[in-house]
């Protein structure tokens, strides 16, 4: 049977991860493509996976009544996408909009944290480099606010 | 395969007579971005050639009101065109802005450090700008892809506030469509027509490919935007002797000799203004006096 281990494998955010894990994470995952334009997740809806991009790139967006949509950041290949599942009430919080056609690996969170909670190895592993998005996206997130090119 | 030698520090280039302003015409004037434009200037009297390193910089003097710092922005293969990428932000810029095509400023020149694009040979080169901080490095893109053969990868990362910001438009657009090098583009803010990156620069340092031990980077951008990209980088494992960025200070002299532009124990015209982040890391991030 072909298994999804490999494409799991080759994604920066899973890589070194073991196989036993790969195999548990394979259980919760499934091949996604989203057409240019088209939107991954709208704002409000129920978040009910998140994504690891594998090709392409994901604009994220707050829709405005007066400017409409306005891009708050993109994601791309080797990006881990949409984090709103970990907390409660696990809903989006802005709108994540194809740009280029995407590529990516859906993950089921319910059946992720499920994995999690069975073997704690897994759920620390999986939770520290989680943290290390996280870290990222709000360093990145402070330089956006400072005006780098304006200082 | 070429070994990784050690990448040896710049070397300051003195002109011949270091206080003497030639006279240069101005050729052409392209506005790049409302506020910065681009000079194509020849010498006035059909003077000598006018050789330079990538990351140098000349002391312009607009007549009667005073001199600045310029990093020089062309093709260093090409010694007959001198070109300067300005932004008006004060007394002398605007002054020089003014400028019509056939009117004549003073060029006092070149001065300071070089990128290290020879030295570099054999490695990955990974290029990061923030706004204006695309002019100074133009030179070494340009030697570089001269050059292509001897180099590994080459990632050129641009930031941007927006789209209008971008400097050299059509150039970026050319750089992006050729196959032998990858130019990522992000900007802080864009409306639904842009498809490009949205956010800071150093978000695309984990997209670039390059084999941090055998990687230079030149950063050159305002002095946040620095300070972040050279952390990403050194989280990437690049090596810090192996980074290079370039300072700016007020300059009067441009050759070492008044003191206004000290940074530690440098001087930025003189030491400067590009050097190895191992050589400033002390000094890197002091806020200027
Ligand atoms: C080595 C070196 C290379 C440079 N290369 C370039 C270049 O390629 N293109 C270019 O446009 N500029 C470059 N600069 C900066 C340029 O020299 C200054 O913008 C210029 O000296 C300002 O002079 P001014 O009389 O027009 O402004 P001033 O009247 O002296 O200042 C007006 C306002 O501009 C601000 N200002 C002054 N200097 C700077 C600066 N460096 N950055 C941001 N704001 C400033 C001042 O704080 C003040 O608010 C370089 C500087 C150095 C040291
Ligand atoms: S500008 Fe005079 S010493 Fe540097």
């Amino acid at each position: 049977m072909e298994t999804l281990q490999p494409i799991l494998a080759a994604h920066p955010f899973l890589s070194g991860l073991e196989s036993k894990h790969l195999e548990n994470l394979a259980e919760c995952a499934s091949l996604v493509s989203f057409n240019p334009g088209q939107m991954v997740y709208t704002e409000g809806q129920t978040a009910t996976h998140f994504y690891l991009i594998r090709y392409g790139r994901v604009a994220l967006e707050i829709h405005t009544a007066r400017r409409g949509a306005i891009t708050l950041a993109t994601v791309g290949e080797g990006d881990f996408l949409g984090w709103s599942w970990i907390v409660s009430p696990h809903r989006w919080h802005i709108d994540a909009r194809a740009i280029d056609l995407t590529r990516a690996i859906a993950f089921d969170f319910s059946c992720v944290l499920r994995h999690c909670e069975a073997d704690h190895d897994l759920g620390y592993e999986f939770m520290k480099r989680f943290a290390v998005v996280l870290a990222q996206s709000l360093r990145f997130l402070k330089l956006q606010l400072v005006d780098v090119y304006g200082a | 395969m070429v070994p990784n030698a050690p990448v040896p520090r710049p070397h300051p280039a003195n002109p011949a007579v270091p206080m003497l302003t030639q006279p240069f015409q101005i050729r052409r004037v392209r506005q790049e971005t409302p506020d910065t434009f681009t000079l194509a200037l020849q010498p006035a009297w059909g003077a000598a050639p006018f050789c330079f390193l990538p990351g140098q910089f000349n002391m312009l003097y607009a007549f009667g009101v005073g001199e600045v710092p310029i990093s020089i922005s062309g093709d260093p293969a090409n010694t007959q065109t001198l070109v300067h990428t300005i932004r008006a932000v004060g007394t002398v810029t605007r002054a020089i802005q003014k400028l019509k095509p056939g009117q004549v400023l003073g060029v006092r020149g070149p001065f300071g450090s070089h990128w290290p694009v020879a030295e570099a040979a054999g490695h990955d080169m990974v290029i990061v700008v923030g706004g204006l901080g695309l002019a100074p490095l133009r030179p070494a893109i340009y030697q570089i892809l001269a050059h292509r053969a001897e180099y590994g990868n080459f990632e050129l990362i641009v930031g941007a506030r927006t789209p209008g910001d971008l400097l050299y438009y059509k150039e970026l657009e050319q750089w992006r469509g050729r196959f032998d090098f990858r130019v990522h583009v992000a900007v802080d803010s864009a409306g639904p027509e842009w498809r490009n990156n949205v956010g800071v620069v150093t978000t695309l340092i984990p997209r670039a490919r390059f084999d941090p031990w055998h990687t230079t980077a030149l950063v050159c951008g305002p002095g946040v935007m620095m300070r972040f990209t050279v952390q990403e980088l050194l989280q990437r494992g690049i090596k810090p002797e192996n980074i290079y960025v370039s300072m700016e200070r007020n300059m009067q002299c441009g050759i070492g000799l008044c003191g206004h532009c000290q940074l530690g124990p440098y001087f930025i015209c003189k030491d400067g203004p590009v050097f190895a982040f191992d050589q400033i890391e002390k000094w890197f991030a002091l806020r200027e006096i």
